[in-house]
């Protein structure tokens, strides 16, 4: 479980980690912590799944994926996590979901995010998608975005 | 954006290491000095070709609950409906799609009851059913946008 000291640590970093040299200790000497105790509890926090990584985020659109489509499959219930897992492999997959279906208007309950540069890489990679869950794929369905209606960052918890 | 800015994309997506000077020891394996890294770093998080750098946390792990939700909005009521919704602090990403389901949006809150509360909100002041879809499992992904 988080602790108060961790939970400063991730109020601290939210926005980003601090581009100096010596960042962890940035950290510390912000939250009056040794810069050991910073980076074992980051370790930690990674360790457990808290922390999903640490690293960079690029902007899909910057770099040109300007083709983003929600794939969305039924699959049956009972090989939704081996197929999910597959899935969740491909390097132009970004999210990876089991999400409840809705019958009889939703029959979907694998979700998959897809980024090309093209609407030709997209049809390609939701191929690829569809040959991997062969004869598993009973309907599929892919909703492009086609205007953001709204993007902010997620609300902390306290 | 040069060939060096998108080595340290590409680098800086599969991880960063916690240690005493993590820049450097990047840099050393991109063949770059320190100081070269944290510039070229700041330049790209400035111009937004990189919209974060730092830990990745997971909201849920966190104590917070998150669901994926969709309306079906009759395009007379679509303005309307999107005002509705975004104006609810709970909804952190909405997005028109292609499809009778044509409103696609992230909830975002402290606690899971909180979810159940906004959904409840958004049904009475819209009057549409909210399709609610949490994830009942989450799959290990390996994204690497190449730049």
């Amino acid at each position: 479980m988080l602790d108060e000291t961790d939970r400063k640590i991730i109020q601290a970093t939210q926005a980003g980690l601090p581009l100096t040299p010596q960042p962890y200790q940035t950290i510390a000497e912000q939250l009056g912590l040794s810069t050991d105790d910073v980076m074992m509890r980051l370790s930690a926090m990674q360790n457990s799944g808290v922390i999903r990584r640490i690293g960079a985020v690029p902007n899909h659109y910057k770099l040109g994926y300007r083709f983003n489509g929600m794939t969305v499959w039924n699959v049956p219930d009972e090989a939704i996590d081996e197929l999910g897992q597959k899935v969740g492999q491909l390097e132009f997959v970004s999210h990876c979901y089991h999400r409840p279906r809705h019958p009889p208007e939703w029959m979907y309950n694998l979700f998959a995010m897809v980024h090309g540069k093209s609407q030709e890489d997209v049809d390609k990679q939701i191929q690829q998608i569809s040959d991997l869950l062969g004869d598993y794929n009973l309907s599929c369905d892919v909703l492009y975005s086609t205007k953001i209606l709204k993007k902010t960052g997620f609300r902390t918890s306290k | 954006m040069d060939e060096i800015d998108k080595q340290i994309i590409n680098t800086l997506q599969d991880g960063f290491p916690i240690c005493d000077a993590p820049y450097r020891q990047v840099a050393a394996q991109l063949g770059l000095t320190e100081q070269e890294l944290i510039a070229r770093l700041k330049t790209l998080l400035d111009n937004g070709t990189l919209t974060r750098f730092g830990p990745l946390y997971n909201a849920e792990q966190m104590g917070g609950a998150l669901t994926l939700a969709a309306v079906k909005a009759p395009q007379e009521r679509y303005d309307e409906i999107t005002e509705i919704i975004n104006a609810f602090p709970e909804v952190a990403h909405n997005y028109a799609r292609s499809h009778e389901l044509n409103m696609w949006f992230v909830i975002a809150t402290e606690t899971p009851e909180q979810i159940q509360q906004t959904i409840d909100a958004i049904e009475r002041q819209s009057g549409l059913t909210v399709y609610n879809m949490p994830k009942n499992k989450e799959y290990f992904v390996n994204l690497k946008l190449e730049a």
